[in-house]
């Protein structure tokens, strides 16, 4: 019993459990920091460009700011019971043992200087409850632990009162920015959809352009002409996607499957190249402003448009800021149809298709993939589809298995609300952030070893662009190709056959037939 | 004089705990949520989050999902205590209440069921190196001070008997601001000190989570930012 009671593992070598405690080392991560923002990036944002003299009274001032306007922060501050339930849910502190990485060592970062300066027991009893003033030494920490945490809620999945440690990075972040330390990553990022609309910098003319490659591409391959408008006034529903999914791989493949799936419906729709980004990075730096002022973009662009209602595309944070933040900071939203969501979710748009039964779907032209299902942290954990609480798990999973016959689950302790971030969410996509993406990736990447040895599964299926982009860099580093990481809409458009559509020819298909694995079922479909 | 100080410090702590807390809570409630927040997935309606609360609170069923050591200590203090404080309200009515006399025997294997829970959480904070890493000296000192009311409580009950019928007088007396002698015995002392301390630190530290979780935005907000528009204000919450 005393072993079980003391659950410290030595090591994590073996790949069958994701979620073994690794060997604790202080210190391990404390020199992976982001590049700091440039001056003029901040100051676009409404923060000071560099870090400004007496930042110390200032952070302390900004601090006390957030804990009058933000409930969450005060009570989570305050409540911890230290109890250990989050230290071992953290897959940066699975893939990297160092313990400011522990959901609770991360939040009493900021907590410990809450303390000094709020608290009866941290401004006289500073030693008794672990109290510290705020130093250079501390912001420093801040600006590496809180740069090594994706805000993905995990912890508080676990944690017995529901403390968010999301809530606190955020908080930390926007302080940090209140000094003039923001990470160029973000805060370049937001600058860019202020001025050009997208994360990527894509401008007007070249959205149209490549939006009408893209709708040739589509009518090369399947002789239908599906279009993608942009900016097409009139149209009833307005998409808005990440940006990386009018450029990248293997985003681009799910706009395809957009598109394909709103053609086959019969609706009108359209891109803006004003609001062309559904990204809202101004979550990760936990400025309500900047989320607010990126928000507004897509409801002038709905009213410039003259659109009746609005979809988004795959995109996990984005999906969170929409359906819980978009009609609070970007709304009201009542000139849209009232009887839709507002907004809704494609995923929620394609399976209503499919219950309809208006998509001709033939799953046998994804039999070349045994696939598993990554449930992005802000869909599971910050957001809903559907009507009915876990829709959010159901309705993804849905779609696949009306598109695929080969699809199995990862371990349950790994999936739907207990999901494991793929490790660059929150703003840590960035190279300068490369080993601790591929440590926090680890947990994520052993769970799909494991599905890979018990079924044969070669493809991971991701409704997240930053989940996708993870995955494509950290996938081989871990035995699997670049491509294995695929679209939803991916795996839709490949299925759906349009009317009119001519036919490919099947040779493709025999080449990538995969040998049947061993021990695997007869019809291949697992849950 | 001992009696006289005893209940003068029962006075100040029960007006420390009780305005103290009530001003916390009032403080958190004042604060504004600006934002959804609701951890999901989370139920759609007010009745579902009522539902949600007491099946946390009762079941403590996060902490089953999170840890079963943590979950079997952790549950095992908060119920056993809780049977023990109702077992401690014969000392503070006359006539007994008939459900308190109900739990009477029950209460006592609870003092039990308490010590072990606590035994337990501090051994896990001492040989878990993960909690031992997060925990601040004030974070033992509170398992020791719950352990110190526990242990001399049961001291009380089992090894050195006290006139039991002489302390309820002087509860009695409290209430109706009517003093009377307190037996002056050590444990007595000890023991009363002790939760006199406790119910003195209660507003100022992390035992705060017992108001706390019910002021949570992430557990307490509903579940329909589509179907309701949110906007923040004073004292919402949902």
């Amino acid at each position: 019993m005393v072993e079980l009671v003391i659950d410290n593992k030595i090591s994590n070598t073996s790949i069958d459990d994701p979620l073994a405690p690794p060997c604790m080392t202080a210190g391990a991560m404390e020199g992976s920091k982001p590049y700091v923002a440039a001056p003029e990036h901040n100051e676009k944002l409404g923060f000071p460009g560099e870090l400004v003299d007496g930042w110390q009274e200032k952070a302390i001032a900004r601090m006390g700011e957030i804990a009058r306007t933000n409930r969450a922060f005060k009570v989570y501050l305050d409540t911890c019971i230290k109890c250990g339930a989050c230290t071992d849910k953290c897959h940066y502190y699975l893939g990297s043992g160092d313990p400011k990485n522990m959901p609770v060592a991360r939040q009493d970062l900021l907590r410990a200087v809450y303390r000094r300066y709020f608290t009866f027991a941290g401004k006289y009893f500073p030693k008794l409850v672990g109290a510290v003033d705020l130093t250079r030494e501390v912001l420093d920490d801040w600006y590496s632990y809180y740069h090594q945490c994706s805000q993905c809620r995990r912890c508080a999945v676990f944690c017995p009162v529901g403390i968010d440690t999301a809530e606190i990075s955020m908080a930390a972040r926007d302080i940090m920015d209140h000094i003039g330390m923001g990470q160029k990553y973000c805060n370049e990022i937001i600058g860019k959809v202020m001025d050009i609309g997208n994360n990527l910098g894509l401008n007007e003319k070249a959205l149209k352009a490549t939006m009408e490659d893209l709708e040739e591409d589509i009518e090369d391959e399947t002789g239908v002409a599906v279009r993608i408008p942009v900016d097409e006034k009139g149209a009833d529903i307005l998409l808005i996607t990440p940006s990386a999914d009018f450029f990248a791989e293997p985003h681009i493949d799910g706009l395809i499957g957009y598109a394909k799936v709103f053609h086959a419906a019969g609706v009108s729709w359209t891109v803006s190249s004003y609001a062309s980004e559904a990204a809202n990075f101004g979550l990760f730096i936990g400025s309500q402003e900047n989320t607010a002022i990126l928000c507004k973009r897509i409801q002038k662009a709905a009213k410039d448009l003259g659109v009746k209602r609005i979809i988004f595309g795959e995109c996990g944070h984005a999906w969170r800021v929409a359906y819980n933040f978009l009609n609070t900071l970007g709304g009201p939203f009542d000139f849209l149809d009232q009887n839709y969501p507002i907004p809704q979710h494609i995923l929620e748009f394609t399976w209503d298709q499919i219950e309809c039964g208006n998509l001709n779907l033939d799953k046998s032209r994804n039999d070349k993939f045994r696939l598993t299902f990554h449930d992005s942290c802000n869909v599971a954990r910050a957001s809903r589809m559907g009507d009915m609480p876990g829709g959010q798990f159901e309705i993804p999973r849905n779609v696949i298995k009306a598109v695929c016959n080969n699809y199995f689950e990862m371990p349950e302790e790994t999936i739907k609300e207990k999901t494991l971030c793929c490790g660059g969410g929150g703003g840590l996509l960035t190279d300068d952030l490369m080993d601790i993406r591929k440590k926090g990736a680890s947990p994520r990447m052993h769970a799909m070893q494991q599905v890979e040895q018990d079924h044969g599964v070669n493809h991971l299926v991701a409704i997240c662009a930053i989940c996708k982009t993870q995955f494509a860099k950290m996938l081989p580093e871990f035995g699997f190709e670049r491509d294995a990481i695929l679209s939803i809409h991916q795996l839709v458009s490949n299925a759906i056959i349009l009317e009119g559509q001519i036919d490919e020819d099947d040779d493709d298909d025999d080449i990538d037939e995969i040998p049947e694995p061993p021990g695997a079922s007869a019809t291949g479909v697992g849950s | 004089m001992i009696s006289t100080l005893y209940a003068l410090l029962f006075y100040i702590a029960t007006i420390v705990l009780v305005v103290g807390v009530a001003r916390r809570v009032w403080e958190y409630w004042r604060i504004p949520q600006p934002v959804k927040i609701a951890l999901t997935p989370a139920p759609t309606t007010r009745s579902g989050v009522v539902v949600r609360m007491v099946r946390e609170v009762v079941l403590f069923e996060t902490l089953f999902k999170s840890n079963k050591w943590i979950w079997v200590f952790g549950w095992v203090f908060h119920f056993g205590l809780l049977l023990v404080l109702i077992r401690h309200l014969r000392y503070f009515t006359e006539p007994i209440w008939w459900w308190v006399s109900l739990l009477q025997s029950a209460g006592i294997y609870a003092g039990f069921a308490m010590f072990f829970g606590l035994i337990g959480l501090l051994i896990r904070r001492i040989v878990v190196n993960r909690v031992r890493y997060i925990s601040a000296p004030s974070d033992y000192l509170m398992l020791l001070l719950l352990l110190g009311i526990g242990f001399s409580g049961l001291m009380l009950q089992y090894v050195v008997k006290t006139d039991i019928v002489m302390v309820k007088v002087f509860f009695l007396g409290l209430l109706r601001f009517d003093l009377q002698p307190l037996p002056t015995d050590i444990p007595v002392l000890v023991h009363l000190g002790l939760v006199v301390m406790l119910m003195i630190v209660f507003p100022i530290s992390k035992l705060m989570h017992a108001p706390g979780v019910f002021l949570n935005p992430a557990l307490t907000m509903v579940d329909n930012p589509r179907e309701k528009r949110y906007v923040p204000s004073r004292a919402n919450g949902q």
